[in-house]
C-alpha cells in the first residue's frame, strides 16, 4: 500500500495574496489531499467561507480531493454559524475539530481532525458509527499506541499522521500573540500577518521551546517523521504536511519521493534538513517527550 | 434556586473537611492515573472510597469521582473497572471525558449519573448536546475560555446542567486540548493525569539565582527577594522576540466571588473549586468562605457584595497570591 500525502490546513495568518499564490502552486505539488479553512481563530478574515469554496474548486479541478476544516476551539455564536455552513456546503467533506462539528456531520462521510482525542478503539468505534471515515491521530500519540489501538479496530477507517511542521499543541481563548504586544484581543491589530509561521518563544537561555501563534501554542521545533516512513507501513493511510511559509512545495516533493521509492528515507531526511525553519523533533512517535529528536539510523 | 458548591477531595480528611464546611458534593479521584491529578500520595483507594461515600451521605451530600484522563487500548480495562468500583462503592456521577467510557457507564448503569469532564473540552452546546444524546450526560463542566455572555448561550441552548470552575488554580488552555506538559515530559493530563509532572522537575541555585527546570527545560529564574512557585509550565518567564515576561499567562488565581449573582442568576447549576492537590487547611478556608458567599447571594442577590474578608482569606490561599476574573472577564483574553 503506498501512502497518500495530504497538505494539513494552514494554522497561520497570511495575506490574501500569499494565500491565493500558495494554493495556486499547491495545485502542481505532488499531494493527493488539500485540506483547506481557518482552525485557529475566528478573527482571522483575509480569506472568508467563499474564498476557502473558491479555491477548493480549483484544487478539485486540479484533481486533488479537498477538505474543509473545522475551527478548534468554537466559543461564540458567530463561531457556530460558520461551522454550520462549512459542514452544510454540499460539496466537499469536512474536517470536524470538535465535537460540536460532530454533531453537525453525523450521518455524512467525515473526517476527524487531530484535535479530537481519540485514544481507544471503543472511542473511534463511535465515530466510525457517526460516519467517520478517516481519523487524524492525536499528535501526542506513539507509534506503539496507535500500533495497540489499530490492532482491536476492526472498521477500516483511514488513518493520517501529523508527519510534518510545527506541531499544534494547545489552544487558548487568550491570544498570545496580541498579549506579546500588551493588545487586547479584540483589538488585536492582526498582528499574526506579521508572524507568517508564529512566534518563537524561547526560555531564558535562549533555548527556542515553542511558537505562539494567535490562540494556539505550537513547537518551536518542527515535528518530522520523514525517516519514519517505514515504521508506518500497514498503519497509516496518509501522512500529512502542515503548510509553512517557505519551502512546502520541496517538502512535499521530498516525502513524495521517499514514499515512492524514489530516495530512501534517511536520504530524504538529509535533504529536507536545510529547508526547515527551526531544529527537527520525533520523540512522540517513539513515546517519548515531543521535543525530543531520536537518532535517524 | 438551586446552586451546588463542588469542592475538591485529595483524601479523607479534605473530603470530611469539605462536607463539615458546607460542600454540597466533593469530587475525588482513584489512586491512579484515571483521573487528571494523579499525583504521588494523592487520592482514594478502594476502602477510602467507600468510607468518604458513607460519610457524605450520612450528612446527606453527594460524592463525585472524576474519571476524566483518557483509556489507551492497553490500559482500557483498568478504566473499565473504575467505572463498576464507582458503581458499587455508591458514588452520585461520574466525571468522564473519553466517549468509549461514556459509552460503556451509559449502557452498563444505566441509573448512573454522568457528567462531561473539563477534559470533554466542550465549549458549545451543540458539543454538548451530542455527550447528551448519545450518552445521557447530564452535566457539563466547562472549560476556562468562554466569556459569561457565552455562557449564558450555552445555557439557553441545552438541557444538560452547567458548572463552572469558580475558584483556584487556573488553566490557561482549553483542557483536554493542552499537550504541552507531554512535549516537555512525555505525560500530560490526557494520557497520565498530570500537568508538569513533579519527577520531572528540577531546582537549582546558580549565581543568576533559583533555576526551575522541567525536563531540563529552564521554565523560570528567580531572583533572592522573588517568591518561586511550583513550576507549571505555561506559568514560567519566557523570551519572545527580546521580551522577557510570562508569555503565557502569570502564576495567578481565578477568583469569581464577584461573579456570583450573574451565575445564579443565569441558572449555573455547580461552581467547582479547584484543588484537589491541595491541603485539608486549603479546602476549609476555601469552602467556608464559597459557603457564606454562595448562600448570602441567594437570600439577597441584589444586595449581594464580595466581603472583603472573604478576599483576604483566599488570597492567603490563592496560588501567587493574586486572583484574576480568567476568561469570564473578555479583557483578560
Amino acid at each position: 500500500m503506498i501512502m497518500k500525502l495530504s497538505l494539513g490546513p494552514i494554522l497561520y495568518y497570511w495575506t490574501r495574496e500569499t494565500l491565493l499564490d500558495f494554493y495556486e502552486q499547491a495545485a502542481s505539488w505532488p499531494v493527493d489531499i488539500v485540506y483547506l479553512g481557518e482552525t485557529v481563530c475566528s478573527r482571522r478574515h483575509t480569506f472568508r467561507t467563499e474564498d476557502w469554496l473558491h479555491v477548493a474548486g480549483m484544487l478539485a479541478a486540479a484533481g486533488k480531493e479537498v477538505v474543509l476544516s473545522s475551527q478548534a476551539l468554537i466559543e461564540s455564536e458567530s463561531d457556530l454559524k460558520t461551522l454550520r455552513r462549512l459542514c452544510s456546503n454540499g460539496k466537499f467533506s469536512v474536517e470536524a475539530n470538535d465535537m460540536g462539528a460532530v454533531r453537525l456531520l453525523s450521518g455524512t462521510p467525515f473526517v476527524i481532525g487531530p484535535h479530537i482525542n481519540i485514544y481507544n478503539p471503543h472511542t473511534l468505534e463511535i465515530l466510525a458509527e457517526a460516519g467517520a471515515k478517516r481519523w487524524v491521530v492525536p499528535v501526542e500519540m506513539s507509534r506503539q499506541m496507535l500500533a495497540d489501538l489499530l490492532e482491536q479496530d476492526t472498521h477500516a477507517m483511514e488513518t493520517e499522521i501529523f508527519a510534518y511542521g510545527r506541531l499544534p499543541l494547545a489552544f487558548s481563548a487568550r491570544c498570545f500573540t496580541a498579549r506579546r504586544y500588551n493588545l487586547p484581543k479584540d483589538d488585536c491589530q492582526f498582528r499574526c500577518l506579521d508572524e507568517p509561521y508564529g512566534l518563537t518563544l524561547k526560555t531564558r537561555e535562549g533555548q527556542p521551546f515553542l511558537a505562539l501563534n494567535g490562540t494556539q501554542t505550537q513547537s518551536a521545533s518542527v515535528y518530522n517523521l520523514l525517516a519514519e516512513l517505514e515504521s508506518m507501513q500497514g498503519l497509516v493511510h496518509v501522512v500529512r504536511i502542515s503548510p509553512q511559509p517557505q519551502h512546502t512545495g520541496d517538502v512535499a516533493a521530498l516525502f513524495h519521493a521517499a514514499l515512492n521509492g524514489a530516495t530512501t528515507p534517511a536520504h530524504a531526511a538529509r535533504e529536507l534538513a536545510p529547508l526547515m525553519p527551526e531544529a527537527a523533533c520525533n520523540g512522540y512517535w517513539y513515546g517519548r517527550p515531543g521535543l525530543d529528536q531520536v537518532a535517524i539510523p | 434556586m438551586s446552586l451546588e458548591l463542588v469542592c475538591p477531595a485529595g483524601n479523607l480528611p479534605a473530603l470530611k473537611t469539605a462536607i463539615d464546611h458546607g460542600a454540597d458534593c466533593v469530587y475525588m479521584g482513584f489512586r491512579d492515573n484515571t483521573n487528571a491529578r494523579a499525583f504521588p500520595g494523592l487520592n482514594f483507594d478502594y476502602a477510602a472510597a467507600q468510607e468518604g461515600v458513607r460519610y457524605a451521605h450520612a450528612k446527606g451530600k453527594k460524592v463525585l469521582l472524576a474519571l476524566n484522563t483518557f483509556p489507551q487500548t492497553t490500559t482500557w480495562s483498568r478504566w473499565q473497572q473504575a467505572v463498576d468500583q464507582a458503581a458499587e462503592v455508591g458514588i452520585d456521577a461520574i466525571i468522564l471525558a473519553d466517549p468509549g467510557l461514556m459509552r460503556y457507564a451509559s449502557r452498563t448503569y444505566p441509573g448512573m449519573r454522568l457528567h462531561l469532564s473539563v477534559q470533554g473540552s466542550a465549549t458549545n452546546y451543540e458539543a454538548i448536546n451530542y455527550y447528551h444524546e448519545h450518552f445521557g450526560i447530564q452535566r457539563a463542566v466547562l472549560p476556562r475560555v468562554l466569556s459569561l455572555a457565552q455562557v449564558e448561550k450555552v445555557i439557553k441552548n441545552t438541557p444538560v446542567e452547567i458548572e463552572l470552575f469558580g475558584f483556584g488554580g487556573l488553566c490557561v488552555m482549553v483542557e483536554g486540548r493542552c499537550v504541552l506538559s507531554s512535549y516537555a515530559t512525555g505525560e500530560s493530563p490526557n494520557t497520565a493525569g498530570v500537568c508538569s509532572p513533579a519527577k520531572a522537575v528540577r531546582w537549582e541555585q546558580t549565581p543568576e539565582g533559583l533555576e526551575s527546570r522541567l525536563n531540563n527545560v529552564l521554565l523560570d529564574r528567580y531572583g533572592a527577594e522573588e517568591k518561586a512557585g511550583y513550576p507549571t509550565l505555561c506559568k514560567g518567564r519566557f523570551e519572545v522576540s527580546d521580551e522577557t515576561y510570562y508569555a503565557i499567562e502569570e502564576p495567578t488565581s481565578l477568583n469569581t466571588l464577584e461573579l456570583l449573582p450573574e451565575m445564579l442568576n443565569m441558572g449555573i447549576a455547580a461552581v467547582k473549586i479547584e484543588g484537589r492537590q491541595r491541603s485539608p487547611a486549603y479546602v476549609e478556608q476555601v469552602t467556608k468562605v464559597w459557603r457564606a458567599a454562595i448562600d448570602m447571594a441567594k437570600r439577597n442577590t441584589e444586595n449581594y457584595a464580595v466581603h472583603p474578608a472573604w478576599t483576604t482569606q483566599l488570597d492567603k490561599v490563592a496560588e501567587g497570591q493574586q486572583h484574576t476574573l480568567g476568561a469570564y472577564h473578555r479583557p483578560w483574553k
